[in-house]
């Protein structure tokens, strides 16, 4: 349902030389509906994935808060608890899997800001997209609840990220708020107006465009915004963009190869008024 | 007599329940709540519960299990950890309230039609099934379920999703499905076996 | 010639009697070599008791004795007082801690009586070898330095300079006077702070036996009890104080203002400035950052316009050192910083204010000359108090700060009294634990302010509706309703607690003193010694010690006065001969004692190629003795001939 994020990451990361492997056999990390039924053997999940990273001696890059968080929370408790950890590894064992703790487990944004680095980002812009103002919406999980990543209530990595690429970060005050994430789907009225909230003070920062870190957030504020608009009469026609798609577009890349075509809300109008070609 | 076997039930659920929280990583904090009310006051859907986090919290403590369980406030956690990360007791009310929900299916006590239950035990069948988690079965099934209706609403989001090609029908199978069967069983034995008491309070199924 | 012991098995009362044989150990204790006479008692330390190993003493010619009872942390000193009320050298005394490390950790009376029997045997044997150490006394000096000019300070300067001693007040500002000289008014009375506390730093820039330090603070220091020497550091302020007379010419033909840091930034001071008009010393300051003269080498305008001369730009720092016999640290807190709390947007979001740039808006003469004013200009309609700003939180500050509370409802007041704006207040707990503290509470709440009870998650300007646009919304959860209320404000006040001093660290090295977990000063024991530290002689009063009130540091600021004036009326101090010896003749100057010593108490003797140890700097730690390969240190009380007398007796067993 987000295969632009998947398409947009891989050509945003072969343009920036970043070796991406799919994790070998991956499965899902056990975050939050599995959690909610089973505990240990949500981290059981996490840690299948720990082990083949460390057996494949790499690191493990994760596009979604909530694997980030759920595969950063398993390797804590292996850390810290002992008992924790003797359980799930004799798990593991029964798949002649081992676990070591050595994997860091970290959010593509995180990578590339931090260890790509400005320069090299820069280096490959081919659009400019000056003038964009974007609403950098971050959700909740990227940053906590271990605030490793960057601060808890008001971070700063994708601003920094989106000056970068030539855009114009708005002040976003909501910016760290909750989409409601699943409860689209269980309790959808709460969930409308949360998303109602974001959308309003977007708008009323003057974006144009709203940059995601995480599929399901992108779900909430771009696929259910219709249904936002139904619920409370409001007319927002705020296209969603994923933060790599709007780096794909500076590095060059079609809209097509992004994925851009697909969303529902079109891009198009906002995009046209600021992509410029460099050269 | 009646009132008395309830009583009896309670009493003995509550000292499951206390050691099960006890049990979490960091869920013994709780006793350390000063009732402050940050958690609340930081939930973005406290004002759709009918107990606040805080109250919760409260009448847990009290032994109003009930109560506890059968609210809407655990199906509303969205998981945002807002809570966790103000709450000057440094209490992982976000973790506890995961704990609550597992306890709340397990002891059947959910709150009459909530939904977030079922999608979340639709969500563990098809995860254990395939590996992965696949939207559309995920989806359909879900809205069979519980509001078979609104899947007619969903149609024209559903057709414009699929012809813009964002509708994986046929989920991907990993081939470590029976691996991770595997696993989990061998867990749940060195849980049960005890020589490897279970971290998290009490022996899962 | 044999030593004749006296042993006594005390029963404690049924501390020890209950699971000891008291009987049967005294018995024993009869038959072990050197013993002359063993008794058990009821209770050894009282004055019967002690009357009656006086008597043995004089009458059998005892020549050293063993008290088995409680620990020696308890009554060893009264039993030292005992025997050498007989004639009988202190330290040919033993104690056995037959309770706390015997009868207080079993139940089984056979097996407690078998240890006891072993402990008394492990003293005996001991106590032959013990020797009849004298105590060192030395003169203390009766000047005082004290470290802090805010209101502890001068109260303790006060006290001691009254009572004819010298007193060294350092301060690091330019003015004394701490942070009581920027409130407004104090609780629970209303006094105008100022007014209560000019009168007191008048009395100290005047006073005859205080020499105030201003600008400055202690680099280094040393000595020990009665004897300490302490180096100042004197930064300039490029005015003579022995020629300014205070006539502020300077200060009104200066050209340039800056954003002054008494007035928390919201109001403006000159290069040359007094931090506010009641300063002591009223002599002026140049600050070289901003000082046009320092910068770009122009202006000199004060030099010009100074009567009487005493602008000095070529001034340099200059050092002094001072001996004192005692040292009180008086040097305060510091406020939280509110910008941590990235949530409540302070620092963000333009009337998000703090306690004390409250104070400076309400004060009268501070930068809006006492009108409570927005950013904008206009008096707020509504205002937000909000409690445990940085305390009471895992996250910052675990401890309660103990005056916000009470600061908080003070606020209110002021806003009540002086506006028209509904006042909130946000509170966990209301703690008004002091005298008039809770009538004060209660005069509040006739007031009409809204007391809401709940800790305040946030602070946002992004509005939910109409009656939010353009306020602070104030996000809480009314704990006694079980209601999230969005409370919309013009202002909003954090009460943020107290923290240690930012250079805690530095000066907690520099007199080698310890801080507690939270990071205040330690004292020596937080309820029978607050104002002590484990350093003899160095005392600690006020807001270092820990978050308090203006009568609480008064109080301290007394109590650390009276330890200095017992001490410095004692004329001289006893140290405890417990310390470190060096056979010299053993020593072969390796030098490895030398960096060991915590206390900085050995040196060099560069001609005899030996360690030396100042005796009254030793604190007989025992690190020296531990580490020294030739084994040339020894411990006083300590010595190896006693220490395995003792293990040979338990041995035996």
């Amino acid at each position: 349902m987000n295969r632009a994020y998947d398409k947009s990451a891989r050509l945003v990361c072969g343009a920036l030389d970043i070796d991406l492997a799919e994790l070998n056999d991956w499965n899902c990390c056990g975050a939050s509906a599995y959690m909610a039924i089973h505990e240990l053997r949500a981290h059981l999940l996490s840690a299948r994935n720990l082990a083949i990273a460390e057996k494949e001696k790499k690191d493990l890059v994760v596009v979604c808060p909530a694997c980030l968080t759920t595969l950063t929370k398993t390797n804590h408790y292996l850390a810290e608890d002992s008992r924790f950890k003797r359980t799930i590894c004799a798990g593991l064992k029964a798949a002649n899997l081992q676990y070591w703790g050595s994997v860091k487990v970290r959010h593509l944004l995180d990578v590339i800001v931090r260890d790509i680095g400005e320069n090299e980002v820069k280096a490959r812009i081919k659009r400019k997209l000056t003038g964009l103002k974007v609403a950098p919406y971050y959700g909740c999980q990227l940053t906590r609840p271990f605030g490793e990543i960057d601060d808890k209530e008001f971070p700063t990595i994708l601003d920094t990220l989106l000056k970068w690429i030539g855009t114009e970060p708005v002040n976003f005050p909501l910016k760290a708020k909750c989409c409601g994430g699943l409860l689209m789907m269980t309790n959808e009225d709460v969930a409308l107006v949360l998303n109602r909230n974001l959308l309003d003070c977007a708008q009323q920062n003057g974006a144009e465009c709203i940059a995601t870190i995480c599929p399901l957030c992108h779900m909430n504020i771009e696929t259910y915004q219709g249904d936002v608009n139904k619920m409370f009469g409001t007319n927002f026609r705020i296209p969603a963009l994923y933060f790599t798609q709007l780096m794909g577009l500076a590095f060059g890349f079609s809209r097509k190869e992004l994925g851009i075509n697909e969303e529902l809300i079109q891009s198009q109008g906002v995009l046209e008024k600021h992509l410029e070609v460099i050269r | 007599m009646y009132e008395d076997r309830a009583e009896r039930r309670a009493h003995a659920l509550s000292d499951v329940f206390l050691h099960a929280v006890y049990g979490i990583p960091g869920g013994d904090k709780i006793k350390e709540c000063i009732q402050c009310g940050t958690c609340s006051a930081s939930c973005p859907t406290s004002y759709a519960m009918d107990y606040t986090p805080r109250e919760i919290i409260a009448a847990f403590r009290a032994g109003l299990l009930e109560r506890v369980l059968r609210s809407n406030t655990i199906w509303l956690c969205a998981s945002c950890y807002s809570c966790t990360v103000r709450c000057p007791s440094g209490i992982k009310l976000t973790d506890i309230m995961y704990e609550l929900k597992r306890l709340a299916i397990e002891f059947g006590l959910a709150q009459e039609g909530a939904k977030a239950p079922v999608l979340a035990k639709l969500f563990v069948n098809i995860v254990d099934k395939n590996g992965r988690i696949a939207e559309v079965p995920l989806v359909s099934k879900f809205m069979l379920k519980t509001n078979p209706l609104g899947m007619l609403k969903m149609i024209p989001r559903a057709a414009k999703l699929f012809v813009r090609g964002r509708m994986p029908l046929l989920p991907h199978r990993i081939k470590g499905t029976a691996e991770l069967e595997k696993c989990a069983g061998t867990m749940t034995e060195a849980l049960i076996s005890g020589l490897h008491p279970g971290p998290m309070g009490r022996e899962e199924n | 010639m044999a030593e004749k012991i006296g042993v006594y098995i005390c029963h404690c009362g049924t501390n020890i009697g209950k699971t000891v044989d008291c009987k049967a150990v005294a018995e024993y204790a009869c038959l072990l070599p050197n013993v002359v006479v063993a008794r058990d008692y009821q209770y050894t330390c009282s004055d019967p008791g002690q009357e009656m190993i006086k008597n043995d003493i004089r009458e059998l010619g005892l020549t050293r004795v063993v008290v088995a009872s409680c620990s020696p942390l308890m009554h060893e000193p009264t039993f030292r007082r005992a025997v050498e009320g007989a004639g009988l050298n202190p330290f040919l005394f033993q104690m056995a801690n037959i309770r706390e490390q015997c009868s207080w950790i079993t139940e089984d009376r056979e097996l407690a009586t078998a240890r006891a029997k072993v402990i008394v045997s492990a003293a005996v044997m001991r106590v032959n070898f013990n020797e009849p150490l004298q105590v060192q006394k030395v003169p203390v000096n009766p000047n005082v330095l004290i470290v802090g000019g805010g209101i502890t300070g001068i109260e303790a300067a006060l006290q001691i300079a009254d009572s004819g001693k010298k007193v060294y007040l350092v301060e690091k500002e330019a003015t004394i006077g701490g942070f009581m000289a920027r409130f407004d008014k104090t609780f629970p009375t209303l006094d105008c702070a100022a007014c209560i506390l000019t009168p007191k730093m008048v009395s100290v820039g005047q006073h005859p036996n205080i020499e105030l330090l201003s600008y400055s603070d202690v680099t280094d220091f040393s000595g020990y009890v009665g004897n300490f020497t302490a180096r100042i550091r004197r930064r300039p302020r490029y005015v003579d104080e022995d020629k300014c007379t205070g006539c502020g010419q300077c200060e009104q033909k200066c050209p340039l203002s800056v954003p002054s840091e008494f007035e928390c930034g919201l109001g403006k001071r000159k290069a040359i400035y007094r931090p506010f008009p009641q300063a002591v010393p009223s002599t002026p300051v140049i600050d070289r950052e901003h000082c046009l003269c320092f910068t770009k080498g122009v202006c000199k305008v004060c030099q010009k316009f100074c009567p009487r001369g005493a602008i000095d730009f070529e001034q340099e720092e200059k050092y002094v050192d001072v001996q004192v016999g005692s040292v009180i640290l008086a040097t305060g807190f510091d406020l939280f910083d509110a910008s941590r709390i990235k949530e409540y947007g302070y620092g963000r979001l333009p009337n998000v204010i703090t306690s004390l740039e409250f104070e400076r808006l309400t004060h009268a003469s501070g930068p809006t000359a006492g009108k409570i004013l927005l950013r904008n200009g206009k008096p707020p309609e509504s205002v937000a108090i909000v409690h445990c700003v940085g305390s009471r939180d895992l996250n910052y500050n675990e401890y309660c700060s103990r005056v916000c509370c009470m600061y908080s409802l003070k606020t209110a007041h002021l806003v009540h009294e002086k506006t028209e704006a509904k006042v909130y207040e946000f509170y966990i707990d209301m703690r008004a634990f002091g005298k008039g503290y809770e009538e004060f509470y209660k005069r509040l709440l006739h007031e009409d302010v809204t007391f809401i009870r709940g800790r305040v998650a946030e602070v946002t300007d992004v509005p939910q509706n109409l009656s939010e646009k353009g306020k602070l919304i104030v996000v809480a959860e009314d704990t006694l309703l079980g209601i999230v209320r969005r409370v919309p404000v013009d202002l909003v006040v954090l009460s943020v607690g107290l923290e240690p001093r930012r250079d805690v660290v530095q000066v907690a090295h520099t007199f080698r003193i310890s801080r507690s977990k939270d990071g205040f000063f330690l004292e020596k024991h937080p309820k029978l010694a607050p104002v002590s530290t484990a350093g003899d002689g160095i005392f600690i009063a006020g807001s270092c010690q820990g978050p308090k009130d203006i009568p609480d540091s008064v109080a301290q600021g007394a109590a650390a006065a009276a330890n200095v004036l017992s001490l410095v009326d004692r004329r001289e101090v006893e140290l405890e001969p417990t310390i470190a010896l060096i056979h010299e003749e053993s020593c072969s100057g390796c030098k490895i004692c030398i960096g060991l010593c915590p206390y900085n108490a050995i040196s060099f003797d560069e001609a005899g190629k030996r360690a030396v140890i100042a005796t009254a700097l030793c604190k007989g730690c025992g690190v020296c003795v531990a580490a020294c390969p030739s084994g040339a240190i020894e411990q006083q009380n300590f010595t190896g001939r006693q220490l395995l007398a003792e293990v040979e007796a338990i041995c035996a067993q």
